[in-house]
C-alpha cells in the first residue's frame, strides 16, 4: 500500500481536568483530557442527561457529521429531535474513550510526565495499559465536571456496552439505566485471539518501528489496514456477505486469475484503506488490550455479585446473527442480572447482518430501547 | 414517583388475567411468567403499584412489551426461573403455560421457590366435552379450548382439574385459593364439588404456597 499521509489535525471540544486519573494499572495520567459532544439541551436539575459510549473505533461524533471522514453520526438513526433517544428531551453526551484518537488523552496526544508536564512527543507505545473501567472513570470525570450526579442512563453497544455495564457495577448510584447492546460480561478467547490477528498485523508492518512511527511522520497504514479488513469480517455475518456480494466478480464477467475479482475483496480492501486515514495504530493496540482484558465476574467474584441489589435498570439487547457477542452471551448476563435481582428486560432482535446490527436500521430494536427509555424518564419524572 | 400511564385497558385484558389481578393485593412484587405484551404487567403496575417483571418465549410479545417500558425478558419457564434468588417474588404468576412447559413440576417447584405464592391457570382436559369426544368419536378432541391437532400442539402436558389437586397434595403444597371458570373467565358454581368443576370447568386457576 502507498503511504498514506497523518491525518489532519482537527481541534475538537474537550474537557482537561487538571487532577488526572489513576489507573488500574497504578500509572497516574495526569492532566486528563476527555473530548466529548453534547446534544439536547441539560435540564435545570440535571436530570435527562444519557450518556452514550462508542465501540472499538467509534468516537463522540456519534450524531453528527464525524470531521474526518464527513460522514453521519455512527448512532444518528436513534439519536436526534422524535428519535428514540430524543434530543428533545434528553441531554445526550457522547466522548472519546480514554485511550483514543480523537481528542481524549491516548497514546497520539502530547505525552506528559507525572508532574503533568508535557515532554514534546506523543505518547506512542509508552501510553500506560488502561482497562475499560479506566475508560469509564474518565468519563465520570467529565460528568462531574459537568455537574451531573446521576445520568438517567448509559447506553452503549460492543465495546460501549462493555462500558456500560463498568458504569453500572463500579457507580450504580449514578446510573439510573443501563443499556448494554450486542455486547458480554468478558472478552471471549476467540474474540481476544481475533484482536491478536490485528495486533500482530500491525506490528509486521515494517512501517510501525516499534511504535514509534510517529518519529517520522509515517503511519502503519499496510497493518492497520489488514487489522481492519479482519475485524470487519467479525462484525458481518455469513448471510449478509452472502446478501450484499454472494459470489458476484468485480469489473468482469468471468473468473479470471487476476487478482481483486471478487466484489467482497474490493469491499474489504476499501474497508481496511479509509480505516487507516482516521484511526491512529497505537490507539487501536492500546483499546484492543483494554477489551481483551475485560472481565466482570473476574473484577467481582462473579456477574450476578457485581450488580448484587443494584438499584440501576437494565436493557439488554443481542441480535440472532451476531457471532461476535452472541446472544448466549447477553442471556448469561440477563440470568446473572436476575440473580442479582435487577430489574432487566431483555430481547433478541431477529436480523442476518451480524454483530453491526447494533449500528444499522433495525426498527424493532429502536422501538424496544426508546420504550425502555421513555420507561425510565417516566419513572423519574424527567 | 409518576404513576405509569394504562397502557392496556384492563376491560381489553382477558377475563382470565382479570380474575389473577383481582388475586394480587396492591404493591407486591410479582413475576408473570408467559406474560405475552404483558398487559397483566401493565395493569397491575398502574392500579396497585405493583413491581411486576416478566418472561415471555414468544420474541415479537416480548419485544412488543419492552417497547412499553416493561420489565420483561425473552425466555421460558423450563429454563430461566432456576437463575432468580429465593424468595425474589410475592407472587409469581403462569397463565395457560403450565400445560406447555417441559417439566410442569419442577416449574412449580421453582415457582414456589423464588415466590410466596403461586397462580397457576391452565385448560382442563377433564371437561365433560373432551370426555364426551374422545368417548365417542375415538379420537384427540378438538374444542374451543383444545384446538390445535395431536401432532402440533404446545400443549403436551394436559392434565386435568384433579390431577392438579393431587400433584398439590403430593408436592406438599397449600392450595389456598381454587376455582373453576368457562372459557369466557366466568366463575362456575361448582366451587364446592372438585368432581363437578373437574366436569364443567374449562379453566382451572389456583393460588398455591408451601406447607
Amino acid at each position: 500500500m502507498n503511504q498514506v499521509a497523518p491525518f489532519p489535525v482537527v481541534e475538537h471540544q474537550r474537557a482537561v481536568l487538571p487532577e488526572g486519573l489513576m489507573l488500574d494499572c497504578g500509572t497516574v495520567i495526569r492532566p486528563l483530557a476527555v473530548a466529548y459532544r453534547t446534544y439536547g439541551t441539560l435540564n435545570a436539575a440535571k436530570t435527562n442527561a444519557i450518556l452514550v459510549t462508542h465501540a472499538l473505533t467509534g468516537d463522540q461524533y456519534v450524531a453528527e457529521r464525524q470531521p474526518l471522514t464527513g460522514k453521519e453520526g455512527w448512532w444518528d438513526a436513534i439519536i436526534g429531535p422524535g428519535k428514540p433517544v430524543d434530543t428533545g428531551r434528553f441531554f445526550v453526551i457522547c466522548t472519546n474513550v480514554l485511550g483514543g484518537c480523537m481528542g481524549s488523552t491516548g497514546p497520539s496526544e502530547e505525552m506528559t510526565d507525572e508532574n503533568g508536564i508535557p515532554q514534546g512527543r506523543p505518547w506512542g507505545t509508552d501510553f500506560p495499559s488502561i482497562t475499560i473501567r479506566d475508560m469509564v472513570r474518565a468519563q465520570k470525570q467529565l460528568t462531574d465536571h459537568l455537574g451531573i450526579a446521576r445520568l438517567l442512563a448509559v447506553i452503549g453497544g460492543s465495546m460501549g456496552g462493555m462500558q456500560v455495564l463498568e458504569w453500572a457495577a463500579t457507580y450504580p448510584e449514578a446510573v439510573y439505566a443501563a443499556a448494554p447492546i450486542a455486547t458480554a460480561t468478558h472478552h471471549s478467547a476467540q474474540n481476544i485471539a481475533f484482536h491478536e490477528v490485528g495486533r500482530a498485523a500491525i506490528h509486521s508492518d515494517p512501517d510501525w518501528k516499534s511504535g514509534r512511527y510517529w518519529e517520522d511522520g509515517r503511519i502503519p497504514a499496510q497493518g492497520l489496514s489488514v487489522a481492519r479488513m479482519v475485524a470487519h469480517i467479525t462484525y458481518l455475518s455469513e448471510a449478509a456477505l452472502t446478501r450484499k456480494f454472494g459470489r458476484k466478480l468485480q469489473g468482469t464477467s468471468a473468473l479470471t486469475f487476476l487478482e481483486d475479482v471478487f466484489q467482497v475483496q474490493s469491499y474489504l480492501r476499501h474497508q481496511g484503506s479509509t480505516f487507516v486515514r482516521r484511526f491512529d495504530a497505537n490507539s487501536y493496540l492500546t483499546i484492543t488490550r483494554a477489551m481483551d482484558y475485560f472481565d466482570l465476574a473476574n473484577e467481582h467474584g462473579s456477574v450476578a455479585a457485581a450488580f448484587r441489589n443494584t438499584p440501576t435498570r437494565f436493557f439488554v439487547a443481542s441480535f440472532s446473527s451476531d457471532w461476535l457477542f452472541p446472544t448466549s452471551e447477553s442471556r448469561a448476563l440477563v440470568r446473572a442480572l436476575n440473580t442479582a435481582a435487577a430489574r432487566v428486560s431483555f430481547v433478541e432482535i431477529t436480523t442476518d447482518k451480524g454483530h453491526d446490527a447494533f449500528l444499522l436500521d433495525e426498527p424493532e430494536f429502536h422501538r424496544a430501547l426508546g420504550g425502555f427509555l421513555a420507561g425510565a424518564a417516566r419513572a423519574l419524572d424527567v | 414517583m409518576q404513576k405509569a400511564p394504562v397502557q392496556f385497558v384492563a376491560k381489553n385484558m382477558r377475563l382470565d388475567l382479570r380474575l389473577i389481578a383481582e388475586m394480587i393485593p396492591p404493591g407486591v412484587r410479582v413475576l408473570d411468567i408467559g406474560c405475552g405484551d404483558g398487559a397483566l404487567m401493565a395493569h397491575l403496575a398502574a392500579e396497585k403499584q405493583v413491581d411486576a417483571r416478566g418472561i415471555e418465549i414468544d420474541m415479537q410479545a416480548a419485544t412488543e412489551a419492552v417497547s412499553h417500558g416493561l420489565a420483561v425478558i425473552h425466555g421460558d419457564a423450563d429454563n430461566d426461573l432456576a437463575f432468580y434468588p429465593d424468595g425474589a417474588f410475592d407472587y409469581v404468576v403462569l397463565s395457560r403455560t403450565l400445560q406447555a412447559v417441559e417439566r410442569p413440576r419442577e416449574v412449580l417447584r421453582q415457582m414456589l421457590r423464588i415466590g410466596r405464592h403461586a397462580i397457576v391457570s391452565f385448560p382442563n382436559f377433564g371437561h365433560w366435552q373432551m370426555r364426551v369426544k374422545l368417548l365417542l368419536d375415538g379420537r384427540m378432541p378438538d374444542t374451543e379450548t383444545w384446538s390445535r391437532p395431536w401432532y402440533e400442539t404446545p400443549n403436551i402436558h394436559p392434565c386435568t382439574i384433579r390431577d392438579f389437586f393431587a400433584l398439590a397434595e403430593m408436592e406438599n403444597y397449600v392450595i389456598e385459593r381454587w376455582l373453576a371458570v368457562d372459557e369466557r373467565g366466568l366463575k362456575g358454581p361448582w366451587r364446592r364439588s372438585v368432581r363437578l368443576a373437574n366436569i364443567f370447568g374449562q379453566q382451572a386457576l389456583f393460588q398455591l404456597r408451601r406447607k
